[in-house]
């Protein structure tokens, strides 16, 4: 259970996150708004990553109070455009999400294989398990650090923009795997630019706009036209398709 | 066996291999023969005294030298996560040299032959406290890169300094000559001295090996991690300072090794920055030996300085690797 307690950071004097309050407790959760609203950094803050005011709790202990590799235990953590800065192969690369859980210097036990293994597995890169990381497209490159994260199988899953690069299929791969790791028990925030996506997996959607949390509940109740209009500047078309709800911006106004 | 080991065990073997040559080189030519009877001991009081008092220390030091100045190299590019980085790129070598000139320019190093190397250490930690102060405000390994840029210059200017108002020609000369490196006349007085140092050195940089790792996903991803880069700045500082440093102390300054050695040894490891340190600090060390072999092979009157011999070899394996640039590292 993550609760946040009126959280702000400031950012080089700037506010960048302001007086954020909710309790996450399981499934996806959506933190959508627009670009330089906030989203990101209200995911590092969560993750322990920069210094904030107000309390963030996990399981009722706070992340500043935490030892790092305890912290690394409870979250794992998948930020955007992640760099990699040596050509690890991707079974290597994916054995790093297990580093907070080993013993100095033990190496990787039955249990961390089989993480690592089962990550793997579900993000369809088995076949791929020795290439080197600089050879795979982009596609696959965020596939294989989605799956660093979850061999980390944290309780926590922040996941900082993981749909970018990917075509439709792998998006919906991605979205589902999310809500595979929500079913497993864990609690999952994504930080989204598609509304569609957005309202069609996640549980509940946290609307942030010039660092405040505007709207938080479930996607039909958050995505209403006005709040697209006022907090996107576009026109929105609302409605369904095949059953799903579908969002198309229309123009920027 | 697994393939990690197996590259530790050729490269140990062949460390070992280029120091027992070396043992056989020399100005006295001894024959194999004396050599390896003088080693086990057996050997005759003139052969023993050269094997023993003269080219086991030498041989000694050119194996601990090179380990730490490779395997400072590999855990400095993996920390830096610049394939460029070096000892020397902290600026500690160019500050433990300029140390080692204080102590022959003002005749300190007269006084004891120990006083030379302490004051090259001194120089060594001496370096490091501007670069923690210009590097204190900043995770980012570019200050620290230029920190280390702008310390090496300051050293190398006072090193010239020093040249330039010398007393007379022959003080320049020992300047020098210290400062371009060198293995020759040393005892094992100087192993005692070195061996400390590097043992602590290398140490410190094994313990790092994870948070190195983890910092191939950047500073936040290895934050994120659970590691503690504070630490493992200060960590890998204090081992340069105090491995490197004790290194420069007793050699003067040897370039290239713990630029070129990471490289060399890389594409035979799985490439995480912890499985490249133990074969990094073999790899060292099987080089400086060589290059110390090399420099008392070659048919000169004087002796090449081992700085320059392994510069030598070091810019065409650099100058390879940078054509090949294309392929990230």
């Amino acid at each position: 259970m993550v609760r946040l307690e009126s959280v702000s950071v400031t950012l080089g004097g700037r506010r960048v996150v302001e007086g954020v309050g909710a309790d996450l407790d399981g499934g996806v959760i959506g933190l959508i708004g627009p670009n330089g609203a906030g989203k990101s950094t209200l995911v590092r803050a969560i993750a322990g990553l920069v210094q904030t005011e107000g309390g963030i709790l996990i399981d009722g202990v706070s992340v500043a109070s935490m030892q790092p590799r305890d912290r690394a235990r409870r979250i794992a953590y998948l930020p955007q455009g992640q760099i990699v800065h040596w050509p690890l192969t991707v079974e290597r690369l994916v054995a790093l999400g297990r580093l907070p859980h080993l013993a100095p210097f033990a190496r990787p036990g039955e249990v961390d294989m089989r993480a690592i293994g089962h990550a793997l597995e579900r993000t369809e890169l088995l076949s791929l398990r020795n290439r080197p990381i600089d050879e795979l497209s982009g596609g696959e490159r965020a596939r294989v650090l989605l799956a660093r994260a979850l061999a980390a199988e944290a309780p926590l899953l922040l996941a900082d923009e993981p749909l970018a690069a990917l075509d439709p299929a792998h998006q919906i791969d991605v979205m589902a795997l999310l809500r595979a790791e929500a079913a497993r028990g864990a609690t999952v925030i994504a930080v989204l630019h598609d509304l569609t996506l957005a309202a069609r997996w996640c549980d509940r959607l946290l609307l942030i706009d010039q660092g405040r949390l505007l709207a938080d509940g479930r996607p039909a109740e958050v995505l209403t036209a006005d709040r697209i209009g006022s907090v996107y500047h576009v026109s929105a078309f609302i409605g369904e398709a095949g059953g799903e709800p579908l969002i198309v911006p229309l123009s920027h106004h | 066996m697994t393939k990690s080991l197996r590259i530790d065990l050729v490269l140990t073997l062949l460390a070992l291999a280029c120091a027992l040559l070396s043992l056989g080189l020399g100005p006295a030519h001894l024959g194999w023969g004396r050599v390896l009877a003088a080693l086990a001991g057996r050997g005759d009081p003139i052969a023993e005294t050269i094997v023993w008092q003269l080219r086991l220390p030498r041989a000694l030091l050119a194996l601990l030298i090179g380990a730490m100045l490779g395997g400072a190299g590999a855990a400095l590019q993996g920390y830096l996560r610049n394939p460029l980085a070096d000892p020397g790129v902290l600026g500690t070598s160019s500050t433990a040299a300029l140390g080692g000139v204080v102590a022959l320019y003002y005749g300190f190093a007269a006084i004891n032959p120990l006083m030379l190397p302490l004051f090259a250490i001194i120089g060594a930690f001496a370096g490091l406290i501007p670069l923690l102060l210009l590097a204190a405000r900043s995770e980012g390994p570019l200050a620290l890169i230029l920190a280390g840029v702008a310390i090496a210059t300051a050293a190398g200017a006072g090193i010239s300094l020093a040249l330039n108002f010398a007393p007379n020609p022959f003080a320049a000369v020992e300047i020098m000559t210290w400062w371009m490196g060198s293995l020759a006349d040393r005892s094992f007085l100087h192993v005692w001295l070195a061996l400390p140092c590097i043992a602590i050195g290398l140490g410190l940089i094994l313990l790092e090996g994870r948070a190195l790792d983890a910092l191939t996903l950047g500073e936040e991803g290895a934050t994120a991690l659970g590691a503690d880069l504070r630490r493992t700045r200060l960590m890998l500082l204090a081992a340069t300072a105090i491995g490197v440093g004790g290194a420069v102390a007793v050699s003067g300054a040897i370039g290239f090794v713990g630029l070129v050695v990471p490289h060399l040894v890389r594409p035979f490891t799985d490439r995480r920055p912890s499985s490249l340190l133990i074969p990094s600090a073999l790899g060292g060390a099987a080089l400086l030996a060589a290059a110390d072999a090399l420099v008392r092979s070659v048919p000169t009157l004087e002796e090449p300085r081992l700085g320059v011999v392994t510069a030598l070899i070091g810019v065409p394996v650099f100058l390879h690797q940078l054509m090949r640039a294309r392929r990230q590292w």
